[in-house]
């Protein structure tokens, strides 16, 4: 059985479906990646999945954490799951530190809840922590608040965070996005070490497939708020099946083709208000016939593994192009 | 943080010296005390003397640069109408109108900063509705109507409580309710708006993926960053505990500063009027101060901006 088990979740904001019924499963100690332009509902799925959406969000489906049902839980079965079970750590670190607290005291906080730790002795972890995520002179820089470090060095504290529960899951939503290219990379590389060490899975949430492939196995396309393809990163980035999923390796700039084009995915997002008969995709899709825009496609197991939800999926096996990603 | 401390101080005695400066002027351009307190039919030597005894003769210059000799040595003059200390007739009347400005400050504190809050917590609730309701009711009635209709309804029509004077605190009741409801609705709906903005930001969602419990990430995390904003409104509300009860002392004959002030300004008694302008104005630069300070206590971040 999966650690973590979201079947059919559907969540609607004032009456507007934004997700319409994801199935995913993540095991102990995988890797998975969630890719998608903004607004498709990568994040949605897991704020609606661990109950942080704000009220006016009905979630329907189901979530399962080793058998336990989280939709619709009691706040406090909701409570000894996050941060304990389940942790997460934002787009924009900065902003996702309280201002007025010293990054010490919002640290032992976790320690204090999930492993009772008070006092010097929660102190002595929080500073091992640091440690751990790569924050210099760890002992003095405990007592400061989070204005006073940089935006990738707060990112790292919000890691250390996350941590000091002993998640078993850590879902990073964007965790690089607001970061420059650099940092990017040593956030990334601390992710992927962590991993290691403490044998944790994670869930990536990004639309950098670069860093989706950096430090996934395996991965999800996320358009309109359906998964449109799921398969492991090496057949997902190397024959990509979905043509939206095509359409997002085709607009990465390609260091070795000089100066050619890109070839960007033509038009915009569909409004979630306004949703397109058939497969959301269709208008946008080179591929559409009239049929996909009359039914929408389920996600169905291919014949090569992997799953696409297309009525024409791409079924040459060759890769389209030696795809030049940032890999960190 | 020391250097902080003196710039305040220094800005705050410029402010008190501007307004001091500018009601010498205005006072002494805008009417003949000798006229006024006189009246028209007054021998023309009578008005003469009057005038070489107070000075009012001198060139403008002459009387501010003496004023203000006077005022570095804390002498603030003599009341012209009953020839006692202005500074005595200002501060025997502090203590009545601090007896209904402090109740009311409490009361705007004690149930505007809840009822806010309580409101954002429980955001389109029927409850919030109702605060809201209530709070603009509070703060778009004038006090003059407000009072007249508490006297209408508690003094004249159910004969509860007297509408007027100071003599038992059941005379202070109306004044301090017309004085509170205001001030509860401004903060009501200031501190709702303050916490809806806190409770949107990114820390809240983060100290919820914690774990913790709502009541803690309410206590320990939403409202100490509320609590910024809504110290600057009452502080404005701490400044004016001594002059905000002008009208509502006139109404309700409360013997207080406000009545002073009327008194003064229209008997043209310019020691008194100045010293109260002097003594509003301090009070007001120190409420100010203090919100500063405050700020410090609450925002590490001003807090540091500040020691470099």
């Amino acid at each position: 059985m999966s650690f973590v088990s979201i079947r059919d979740l559907k969540v609607a904001f004032d009456g507007v479906r934004v997700l319409h019924g994801i199935d995913l499963d993540i095991g102990r100690g995988e890797a998975v990646g969630l890719v998608g332009e903004s607004g498709c509902g990568k994040s949605v799925t897991w704020l609606a999945a661990l109950g942080l959406l704000p009220g006016k969000a009905r979630v329907t489906g189901s979530v399962r954490i080793e058998g336990r049902e989280l939709i619709d839980a009691r706040p406090g079965e909701l409570e000894s799951v996050r941060g304990a079970r389940i942790a997460m750590i934002f787009q924009d670190p900065s902003s996702s530190l309280n201002p007025v607290h010293r990054v010490g005291r919002q640290i032992t906080e976790s320690l204090r809840l999930h492993r009772g730790l008070r006092g010097s002795a929660a102190r002595a972890e929080a500073i091992r922590l640091l440690d751990m995520v790569g924050i210099p002179s760890a002992a003095t820089r405990i007592d400061l608040y989070p204005h006073e470090f940089s935006g990738g060095q707060c990112q790292r504290v919000m890691i250390a965070m996350a941590l000091a529960g002993r998640p078993d899951l850590l879902i990073a939503d964007e965790p690089t996005t607001a970061l420059d290219a650099t940092i990017q990379a040593q956030i990334l590389d601390l992710l992927s070490s962590i991993r290691r060490d403490t044998g944790m899975a994670m869930v990536f949430i990004s639309h950098d497939l670069g860093a989706v492939s950096a430090v996934c196995d395996r991965a999800s396309v996320m358009y309109a708020g359906r998964i449109v393809e799921t398969d492991n990163v090496a057949r997902l980035f190397g024959a990509p099946k979905h043509p939206y999923t095509r359409g997002l390796f085709d607009a990465i700039p390609d260091l070795n083709a000089g100066r050619a084009r890109l070839v960007p995915v033509e038009g915009t997002v569909p409004d979630p208000r306004n949703l397109p008969q058939g497969c959301a995709f269709a208008p946008r899709c080179a591929r559409a016939t009239r049929f996909c825009t009359a039914y929408a496609p389920d996600l169905k197991l291919q014949a090569m593994g992997g799953k696409v939800a297309c009525f024409h999926p791409d079924q040459s096996s060759e890769p389209m192009r030696e795809t030049q990603v940032v890999v960190a | 943080m020391l250097r902080f401390t003196l710039a305040k101080i220094a800005r705050a005695g410029l402010t008190i010296l501007l307004v001091m400066t500018f009601a010498f002027i205005v006072l002494r351009m805008s009417g003949d005390p000798a006229q006024v307190l006189l009246g028209p039919d007054a021998p023309q030597d009578a008005v003469d003397a009057f005038r070489e005894r107070w000075g009012l003769n001198d060139p403008l210059w002459q009387q501010y640069l003496a004023y203000l000799q006077q005022i570095l040595n804390f002498d603030f003059g003599i009341s012209m109408r009953d020839q006692s200390p202005a500074i005595d007739l200002v501060l025997e009347r502090v203590p009545a109108t601090l007896a209904i400005t402090v109740p009311a400050l409490i009361l705007k504190v004690c149930i505007g900063i809840p009822a806010g809050v309580y409101a954002a917590l429980h955001r389109d609730s029927i409850a919030d509705r109702g605060v809201i309701m209530m709070s603009i009711f509070g703060f778009t009635i004038p006090s003059f109507v407000l009072a007249l209709v508490l006297v209408l309804v508690f003094a004249v029509t159910l004969d509860w409580l007297p509408s007027g004077g100071q003599d038992t605190w059941r005379h202070a009741i109306l004044p301090i309710a017309t004085l509170s409801i205001g001030g509860i609705g401004i903060l009501a709906r200031f501190s709702r708006s303050a916490m809806i903005e806190v409770l949107g930001q990114p820390y809240i969602r983060t100290a919820m993926a914690k774990g913790l419990p709502w009541r803690e990430v309410v206590w320990k995390h939403a409202l100490p960053n509320a609590a910024i904003p809504i110290i600057t409104l009452v502080g404005f509300m701490v400044g004016a505990l001594i002059a905000g009860a002008v009208v509502v002392e006139s109404i309700f004959s409360w013997p207080g500063v406000g009545r002073l002030i009327v008194v003064s300004v229209s008997n043209r008694d310019l020691a008194v009027v100045q010293c109260l302008l002097l003594v509003i104005a301090a009070s007001m630069v120190l409420a100010n101060l203090c919100v500063d300070f405050a700020y410090g206590l609450l925002d590490p971040r001003l807090r540091q901006k500040r020691t470099q």
